[in-house]
């Protein structure tokens, strides 16, 4: 071969490899500029009956995606899923006064760390708590259930809600299953499927939201419900049609990371007439009666008999305490963070920890660096883990100087007033242990709440010594 | 017959380099239109944000983060031209965006070259020391609002004071 035609090849090859290179280049622009002329495209019809999200998918593809991905195991210092790839740890063996805490109600059966969105029905599917009775109201938050709502209710979900509690989780389950609409929940429990705004769809929020409005209980964070407050209130407070985008990216979260009753003696309730702090909510238990006339309980605790309160999950409740929800920041803004695709902005589907997604969640506004963020949170939980591990000695404490007395001889209306104070201070122990956000929601609030508990269950332990001394 | 293919060749790439340089919007970025800056969408939200905020009618793009001089102005145009396109094209930059520090050397220089009168008690001297104060540090709203870039939760300014007394 000629030195001149290995020159020319060489060149030819260049030119070739740069020709390739601007196709690239051109292409690619040409893609961005269509993404943001048209963020998506509309390639099947999804309507009210569409449970799987898959089928979502094909036209959002970017937002299903980061969906799918909410089954990928993360973990926190203090939050998410260790243990086996199988099943997340109990939290019940980490922490031994939880589950004392907790005797005589399922919780002290089984009690694990929390897993993603995508395990939602399954999880609940597999826990060792459906060896006890457990009441169909459980699947208004662990599965796609408004289609069931409809076709029990005759097309009001309301009365289809009110339907719910009477049957087992069991018999409940079957009718999911057989109905089709077995998956976790997706995209239409918060989506319009006709304009993609967000929407709450779940009937206890919706219930519960209104009770609250009809209070007069301080709103700080959800300016529409003082809006609706100060005009006519011709009709109810509507969430869907009163509430801001902003609101609405934290309500359809408040359909479910909530505290409720979920049990089998009267519909699934979310107990907000009184106020979202923990001493309301407490208020709106104790002045509510189950349909026999019995004063609410949660369950009755094994060991001193007292008729307690079991908190769920008030993480919308504590958010509403805290100085985010006061400066509008929204639960989506944290935990699913915008991000870009290509030319286009979408919302984070990947539901997670804000810790997991430092510089999307919190650096938008926060200007640190991610290991100082991650230190000022790490501060905050670590002190109210450090509070809520003395809650747990005192309470134990409590459950002890009951204990003894008892032994002694005590009867129950010597009893009575330290049960009482067990009541209130498992409550708000129990408020804090169950929440999600190891203080972060709302840490002065949390570490108020805790301060309280710790209170009444020293409070308590003096009653019973002093039924004793006597 | 080699010079002709290579001719070919050669007028092929340059068609193409060009047309992609026109669909790009190339010239533009030659020009001081802050519309450019919006072009590769990235700072759509930027250019959103500078239109509400307090020196929409003071300043523009360049005024803020382009040195004054042709050539240094020429040179900070080509380096941060190539950084952006090849950061959007390969999508491998980091959010949220933030400044580098060349970048925010130019950006003081700038509010000095408009506001020095005001400021030398403050600043004179201090442009380059390590502890000298930078002007955005406090006044870090007046060329994009409080959030520009993905943006976020709504300004304090932009929501409802209803029911915030308690």
């Amino acid at each position: 071969m000629t030195r001149g035609r290995a020159f020319f090849l060489l060149l030819l090859a260049g030119v070739a490899a740069a020709t390739a290179g601007a196709t690239a280049l051109l292409v690619s622009i040409f893609e961005r500029k269509a993404e943001e002329r048209s963020p998506y495209v509309r390639v099947v019809d999804v309507g009210e009956d569409d449970t799987d999200p898959a089928k979502w998918g094909k036209n959002w593809p970017a937002e299903y995606d980061s969906y799918l991905r909410t089954a990928i195991t993360t973990r926190t210092r203090f939050g998410g899923h260790g243990g086996s790839e199988a099943m997340p740890e109990e939290k019940i063996e980490r922490d031994p006064w939880l589950k004392r805490m907790f005797l005589g109600y399922a919780f002290s059966i089984d009690y694990r760390d929390r897993r993603g969105h995508a395990y939602m029905l399954a999880d609940q599917e597999a826990t060792q708590r459906l060896t006890k009775p457990q009441s169909g109201s459980c699947l208004h938050c662990h599965a796609s259930v408004m289609p069931l709502y409809r076709q029990l209710g005759g097309g009001d979900v309301f009365k289809g809600l009110d339907e719910t509690y009477k049957h087992t989780y069991q018999e409940m389950s079957k009718l999911l299953h057989d109905s089709g609409h077995a998956h976790p929940v997706g995209c239409v429990d918060c989506h319009d499927p006709k304009t993609m705004a967000l929407r709450v769809t779940r009937p206890a929020f919706i219930r519960g939201i209104q009770a609250l409005a009809q209070s007069d209980a301080p709103v700080p964070a959800l300016a529409s419900i003082a809006e609706w407050r100060r005009g006519k209130r011709a009709r109810p407070y509507d969430p869907n049609a009163d509430a801001s985008r902003q609101e609405m990216r934290s309500f359809v979260c408040g359909q479910c990371h909530v505290e409720y009753y979920c049990a089998g003696k009267m519909p699934l309730t979310f107990p907000w007439g009184k106020g979202l702090r923990a001493d309301d909510v407490e208020a709106f238990w104790d002045a509510t009666t189950f349909p026999d006339g019995h004063a609410f309980y949660d369950y009755a605790h094994a060991e001193t008999g007292a008729e307690v309160l079991k908190a769920q999950h008030p993480e919308f409740e504590l958010w509403n305490q805290g100085v985010h929800a006061r400066s509008g920041v929204s639960c989506a803004d944290c935990h699913m963070p915008y991000m870009r695709e290509g030319a286009t902005k979408v919302s984070d589907h990947w539901v997670r920890s804000p810790l997991l997604n430092i510089n999307r969640a919190c650096q938008t506004c926060h200007r640190f660096s991610e290991e100082e963020i991650k230190a000022r949170v790490d501060v905050i939980q670590q002190r109210n883990y450090d509070l809520l591990q003395r809650g747990g000695q005192a309470l134990m404490a409590l459950l002890d100087a009951v204990q003894a007395a008892k032994a002694k001889g005590a009867t129950p209306e010597q009893l009575a007033p330290a049960l009482k104070l067990q009541r209130r201070a498992q409550w708000r122990l129990d408020f804090i242990a169950a929440e999600n956000s190891m203080g972060f929601h709302a840490p002065q609030e949390a570490a108020r709440i805790l301060g309280e508990a710790i209170d009444y269950a020293r409070q308590g332990q003096v009653a019973a010594v002093t039924v004793l001394a006597h | 017959m080699r010079r002709i293919a290579l001719a070919a060749a050669l007028g092929v790439l340059l068609g193409l380099a060009g047309f992609t340089f026109r669909y790009a919007e190339g010239l533009s970025y030659f020009s001081t239109d802050p519309r450019a800056c919006a072009n590769c969408h990235i700072m759509r939200r930027h250019y959103d944000a500078w239109q509400k905020a307090s020196h929409h009618a003071a300043a523009t793009c360049v005024d803020c983060h382009l040195p004054q001089s042709f050539f240094a102005k020429y040179f900070a145009k080509a380096r941060n031209g190539w950084h952006h396109s090849k950061g959007f094209t390969f999508q491998d930059f980091e959010e949220p965006i933030r400044i580098k520090p060349a970048n925010a050397a130019i950006l003081q220089a700038n509010c000095l070259r408009c506001h020095e009168d005001m400021v030398h008690e403050l600043v004179s001297g201090a442009r380059t020391d390590r502890d000298a104060v930078e002007c955005v540090h406090c006044h870090a709203t007046v060329g994009h609002g409080e959030r520009a870039g993905l943006g976020g939760p709504p300004r304090d300014d932009e929501r409802p004071t209803e029911g915030r007394t308690k």
